[in-house]
């Protein structure tokens, strides 16, 4: 995992920097015009988001059921990765709606529940920071039912009329707009596994301290 | 041996709350002044907001759900039972299912008060005019209100923090729950009402609450392993 | 001396006091005037937006980053310091 580590930062470093000059030949949108472009940010950064939602999770059933630490690093690293890119979806998402909607804030269910998701999952860090010995288990409860809510974010949308654009806007994108998509896409996922690990190398480096203080006290 | 136990557990919180009522009597009462607070704090010339009726009968239940929460574990923690419990050679997971049919007694038992006392103070009477249906909303909230928040407040016992936390960790999974119970009497309370939309919210109920409680039946018995 | 102190308070309560009366908003409009269409002047400009927007993707990660690095050091000085300390048990 730690060799994988140079060649990722050296990919996402050329497609982030790539990024912008993609979007910026990508055609203007027939209704929005220039503040559609927030898109090719605002979507990824939700797609990475549910990623690390996945990912924490997942890692959150198996550290409870199975009690690994390796497990519990995982779910600590990913819900903070969660939360990073969560906030950058809730800021580029008002961004664009101020000027397409004349709004910065809907109480429509794609917002509502996203926004609740934010706020599990900052709970979830709360828990790890205050809630004293055996707040991992307690995070790892917070991970499972996050991921559980998820999937009402995105068919929120679907199943209820909302100001917000349909789902079905990504598979229909037209190739001049799918381009730089999928492309900042691939730079965000890619960018989130490299937060990813960098955040999991902290909780190693801190569980290693934790055992030296351990063994210092015997 | 699962419903036994459960069953077992239920009785025992009942005779413990039935020698003095403390938890019963301050949990209504503390609904019953949420709910003031919220008529005092939205009526305008005399008349309470359009919608305000719906929105403070499910504020009402959640801020006195997550007290009584709060104040039914704690007594556990304070005469060191939940060890006792916890070493019980029965299931974990029917612990869990006596204690969450308790706070369902206790929150029915709020809502039993709670809805007549909104439909008087914010002329809601129409709240009265399809009861099957304000029943359903009422037990769907509920369910999924004390599925999770009993899974929460049960593995909170032993944590630091854990009076500010439970509202922390539950609000924002059980919100949802709350919009749509909050929805669906709106729908019952518009001038004809709106029953297609309150069996859909009814229905969206239902999914959360299986969701919910099949999830706090499977990860209740890790949680309680300290 | 508390004349002093008077004539001190006085004067700048009348300092401050001056600019909030001078640089009290316009009086409103007194009629409404309709248009066809916004001119291009006051139509929201979206470019601020997109700007701010990937400005501050850019700068949650970095402050992201910072704030991990900041952590990682904290940890490796007191794995230092604790290095220190045990060979002297």
């Amino acid at each position: 995992m730690r060799k994988a580590f140079g060649p990722i930062a050296v990919l996402a470093g050329v497609l982030l920097v790539g990024a912008p000059f993609m979007v910026a030949r990508a055609p203007y949108e027939s209704t929005m015009g220039l503040v559609q472009k927030i898109f090719y940010f605002h979507v990824p950064s939700w797609f990475a988001m549910f990623t690390a939602i996945g990912v924490c999770g997942v890692a959150s059933l198996i550290h409870l059921f199975r009690n690994n630490p390796r497990a519990d690093r995982i779910a600590e690293a990913a819900g903070e990765v969660a939360v990073l890119f969560g906030l950058m979806g809730l800021v580029t998402g008002p961004l664009w709606g101020r000027k397409s909607w004349g709004v910065w804030w809907q109480w429509d269910a794609k917002l509502t529940i996203a926004l609740l998701l934010e706020m599990t999952f900052i709970s979830g860090i709360l828990v790890r920071k205050y809630g004293g010995p055996g707040s991992d288990k307690l995070a790892a409860a917070v991970g499972i039912f996050g991921l559980a809510v998820t999937p009402f974010v995105y068919e929120a949308v679907n199943i209820w009329r909302t100001i917000h654009p349909l789902t079905s806007v990504v598979p229909t994108l037209p190739a001049s707009m799918g381009a730089p998509f999928w492309f900042c896409v691939a730079a965000f996922m890619l960018l989130m596994v490299l937060l990813l690990m960098v955040r999991v190398n902290l909780g190693k480096r801190q569980a290693a301290l934790d055992e030296l203080y351990l063994a210092y006290e015997d | 041996m699962f419903f036994r136990t459960a069953w077992l557990v239920l009785r025992k919180d009942v005779a413990i709350e039935a020698k003095s009522w403390e938890v019963v009597t301050t949990t209504l009462f503390f609904a019953v002044s949420c709910v003031l607070i919220f008529a005092f704090a939205l009526v305008k010339d005399g008349r309470a907001v359009g919608d305000a009726a719906a929105g403070i009968l499910w504020i009402a239940i959640s801020f006195s759900g997550t007290l009584a929460l709060g104040r039914t574990f704690e007594r556990e923690r304070y005469s060191e039972t939940l060890r006792a419990l916890l070493l019980a050679p029965a299931p974990r997971a029917a612990l869990y299912a006596g204690k969450l049919m308790g706070m369902l007694a206790l929150l029915g038992l709020a809502e039993l008060l709670l809805v007549p006392l909104v439909a008087l103070l914010f002329q809601a009477s129409a709240l009265f005019s399809r009861p099957l249906l304000l029943a359903g909303l009422l037990a769907g909230g509920t369910v999924g209100f004390c599925a999770v928040g009993t899974l929460f407040a049960a593995m909170l016992v032993r944590a630091r923090s854990r009076d500010v936390l439970l509202p922390i960790l539950l609000y924002p999974i059980i919100i949802p729950v709350i919009i749509a119970g909050v929805r669906g009497t709106a729908a019952l309370l518009s001038a004809p009402p709106d029953e297609p939309t309150a069996v859909m919210w009814i229905g969206v109920l239902t999914a959360f609450d299986i969701v919910f409680l099949t999830l706090a039946l499977w990860t209740f018995e890790p949680l309680m392993t300290e | 001396m508390r004349l002093h102190r008077l004539l001190i308070a006085l004067t700048l309560f009348v300092l401050i006091a001056l600019p909030a009366f001078a640089l009290q908003p316009p009086t409103g409009q007194s009629e409404f005037v309709p248009v066809e269409s916004l001119p291009a002047a006051d139509q929201l400009p979206a470019a601020p937006l997109l700007v701010t927007a990937y400005a501050f993707v850019w700068i949650a990660v970095m402050v992201y980053l910072w704030s991990i690095w900041r952590r990682l050091n904290k940890v490796e000085d007191e794995m230092r310091a604790l290095a220190q300390k045990a060979p002297h048990r």
